[in-house]
């Protein structure tokens, strides 16, 4: 088999220390895309739907809720926000915060509130349409 | 690495703000906004689900003045965002990148997006 020369141009302590490009990243950026799509839908849908469903009325809401599409509607949306909302804050992190433990600190607690926050939107949606 | 603190040129002290600038940071700024808005709008959905007092007492923070000029700033947020992620869709495609384009896209966004608050803020208080 007729072997292409390995050329690596880095230097070895620059391979050692992991310098250079990350060589991937191009999944957040599309999936950013695809978030902000599902995003224009469920807005337009939520902005068109806000006069039913946004009350102080607890019977209003909760009637609202329990309907199947408005509660699937409801979880796609607040998972698709906090999808989107994880990839778009953690670009925000990682341009702004340099120190190295800050960095990482910072962007495992996003992690956990995105996913706290979209747990906790998921399960409060599907109490109230279930709970009756 | 770089151990030694090297002198940076000013920038933002320097530049003066553009259409073009203002309008990117303003994306990024109503973005990081929102999510602070995604997640009182879980603990709204929490309270729902918890019972009608939580709820009540959710809506009394929501319902105070400093929560309706909270509530009304995310809603010009969310529809400058919404705006603005078409115009950058858009760009996405390859459409649009010229400077006059562009431009104009950000007067669209900026205009459309206080457009767009006023009616929904309307509608909504109209509703009682």
């Amino acid at each position: 088999m007729s072997g292409k020369p390995d050329t690596n141009y880095r230097s070895p302590l620059a391979r050692a220390r992991n310098l250079g490009s990350a060589r991937s990243g191009v999944q957040s950026w599309w999936m950013q895309r695809v978030s902000a799509v599902a995003l224009v839908v469920l807005m337009l849908w939520l902005v068109m739907s806000a006069t039913f469903f946004l009350s102080t009325s607890h019977a209003a809401v909760t009637e609202w809720l329990s309907q199947p599409y408005n509660a699937v509607g409801i979880i796609l949306f607040v998972v698709s926000m906090f999808y989107h909302a994880w990839l778009g804050v953690r670009e925000i992190i990682e341009d702004y915060i340099h120190h190295k433990m800050l960095k990482v600190l910072s962007l495992i607690a996003l992690q956990f509130v995105c996913f706290a926050s979209g747990a906790a939107g998921v399960f409060a949606v599907l109490k109230i349409a279930f709970g009756g | 690495m770089n151990n030694a603190k090297r002198p940076l040129s000013p920038h933002l002290q320097v530049y003066r703000p553009q259409l073009s600038s203002v309008s990117s940071i303003l994306h990024r700024i109503t973005g990081a906004f929102l999510v602070v808005g995604g997640v009182v709008f879980v603990w709204w959905l929490m309270a729902a689900a918890t019972g009608p007092e939580a709820f009540a007492r959710a809506n009394s923070c929501l319902t105070s003045t400093f929560g309706q000029i909270v509530l009304f700033g995310w809603v010009w947020a969310g529809f400058y965002h919404l705006v603005n992620g078409i115009r950058h869709l858009i760009w996405d495609t390859g459409q649009g990148y010229g400077k006059d384009e562009s431009n104009r896209s950000a007067r669209i966004v900026i205009g459309g997006s206080v457009l767009l608050t006023l009616s929904f803020w309307l509608i909504m208080t109209g509703q009682g």
